[in-house]
């Protein structure tokens, strides 16, 4: 009854795992087509750069709220919040999220100023596999803020063919 | 051993060939009690569950003329409001003129070709589940209440039947896991009772909204067994029996689900 | 056909911080997911969504494929006077939607 035979049990599981947290994440039924290369640390950083450049990173203000186990990656709420009096002379201007593991590293850029109120942003992102996600705000005075935080993500155990 | 397959092994080798035990009506929860915190705010907010965007295309669909009758909906029906309040949850409903139950896309789909005489929507359709979600919505909170109807008996039973009988390559019924097992994890997420309160249903899996029938298709995937098409009758039997199930639990659509 | 539900409270006081919650159909293809030969399904995403307030930009995203489908974005604003929130989204394939909310602001 096993179809285990032609791989180790622990590879297929997480093989199987692997694909179908890619899967459940884009929305692809199971399949075996090669599944298109992912971004590595390396990119995430690269994609921060373009928006930092060469600016130290402060830790702090910001707060993302993420469950940290999540039950399906094709829709995951995601709440934004930059510690800020948003005044003229004190605001957020704007806010990024970015991944580790998506196909591609960005995920949001919101630009806001002193009529918002509150720096704060409410979505739903796609997560891909269990991963970090890392946010970055940049403030009215230059000063670039991030903070980051790590997911697990699963599946439902009935999946739908392709 | 994983334990998935630990647990497939041990339920095939121990299922007893007699019907599992079904749920005491006490015990009974609904997917949404097995869901996240914020999966369960993302149905209660109808200001951001994704399902109430068929529900705003079906309110449009039901005042909308159509077919060689130029009829709408409302011409018939008035105010949703107040005429589909209950309905959904009274389906699948015997239908006299079929002589055998039908769902409410089938019953929609009838008014279509009858009265609008319209082609009826194809299974699946947007704007069929849109109409299924604007009048399941006007439902929302009510229990499930499928009459107790002499005439439903065997085609509830051959649902209950088909609930029960071990199919596809895994040799599971629906009963091992969702009667049984139910609150166990498989593959990382916990098994549900299986309890269709919140059809049709935005799940987050698909990233759109579907019906029952559309979920049932999955299971059977993913049991490996082969599905029925869409407006067989064993579905329908199917969700009569899944609906009769859930009785008196409160209708939930559109509901959210993973 | 594009539908959008956007919720903000319909009366507020002057200064107060008011939450503005925006939901929109659309299927957010990611450009990754193969078709069953196996080609990718070409991207189609929302890529821009402005919010206006009585004509002043007051919020603007980028979205990428990250986004999931029919994307619900919600952010805050000062309610400084009545008036409109006009909201637009665009994106691959000449996508453009548009959507307008009066406010009363006391």
């Amino acid at each position: 009854m096993t179809r285990d035979d032609d791989m180790p049990r622990a590879t297929r599981r997480r093989f199987l795992v692997e694909t179908a947290a890619l899967a459940g994440a884009a929305g692809i039924g199971l399949s075996l087509t090669p599944v298109p290369a992912s971004a590595t640390p390396a990119s995430m950083r690269a994609a921060i750069r373009k928006v930092v450049g060469e600016a130290p990173l402060k830790k702090g203000k910001l707060k993302i709220d993420l469950p940290p186990l999540i039950e399906n990656g094709n829709a995951v709420p995601l709440v934004l919040t930059c510690d800020s009096p948003m005044t003229a002379d004190d605001h957020v201007k704007a806010m990024h999220v970015f991944t580790e593991k998506n196909p591609q590293p960005n995920v949001i850029s919101i630009q806001l100023g002193p009529r918002a109120g509150r720096a704060s942003v409410s979505t739903r992102i796609r997560l891909a596999d269990s991963q970090k996600v890392v946010a970055i705000a940049q403030m009215s005075d230059g000063s670039f803020w991030s903070e980051e935080i790590e997911v697990v993500v699963t599946l439902a155990a009935c999946l739908e063919g392709v | 051993m994983t334990r998935c397959a630990a647990l497939v092994l041990v339920t095939a080798l121990l299922g007893p060939p007699a019907l599992a035990a079904e749920i005491p009506l006490t015990e009974r929860k609904s997917g949404y009690d097995f869901m996240s915190r914020e999966t369960r705010a993302m149905q209660d907010d109808e200001t951001a569950n994704p399902g109430m965007l068929w529900v705003l295309d079906g309110e449009a669909l039901w005042t909308r003329k159509d077919g060689a009758a130029a009829q709408s909906c409302a011409d018939c029906h008035g105010d949703a409001r107040t005429s589909m309040k209950g309905v959904a949850a009274r389906y699948p409903a015997f239908d006299a003129v079929r002589g055998r139950p039908i769902d409410l896309e089938q019953r929609i789909n009838i008014c279509r070709a009858d009265k609008q005489r319209a082609t009826p929507f194809a299974p699946e359709s947007k704007d069929l589940l849109a109409l299924a979600a604007f009048v399941g919505r006007q439902s929302r909170g009510m229990p499930v209440e499928i009459a107790d109807d002499e005439r439903i008996k065997p085609f509830l039973q051959a649902g209950r039947d088909m609930f029960h009988q071990r199919q596809g390559q895994l040799n599971l019924s629906c009963a091992q896991c969702h009667d049984d097992n139910w609150g166990q994890k498989l593959a990382g997420a916990p098994i549900p009772q299986g309890q269709a309160t919140g059809y049709p249903l935005y799940r987050l899996e698909w990233q759109t909204l579907g019906s029952l029938q559309r979920r049932l298709r999955n299971c059977l995937f993913g049991m490996r067994a082969i599905s029925y098409p869409f407006g067989a009758p064993e579905n329908v039997d199917l969700e009569l029996y899944l609906m009769w199930r859930a009785r008196g639990m409160p209708f939930e659509a559109p509901a959210v689900r993973p | 056909m594009a539908r959008a539900l956007i919720n903000v409270p319909p009366k507020s006081k002057r200064g107060d911080v008011i939450e503005i919650k925006t939901l929109i159909s659309h299927v957010m293809e990611t450009g990754f997911r193969p078709d069953p030969t196996g080609k990718p399904i070409p991207r189609d995403i929302i890529t821009d969504f402005v919010c206006k307030y009585n004509g002043e930009e007051i919020f603007r995203a980028e979205l990428f494929p990250a986004i999931g489908a029919n994307p619900f974005i919600s952010f805050f604003t000062v309610a400084t006077a009545s008036g409109t929130l006009a909201f637009e989204w665009a994106g691959d394939n000449g996508f453009v939607a548009t959507e307008s909310v009066d406010i009363t602001v006391e």
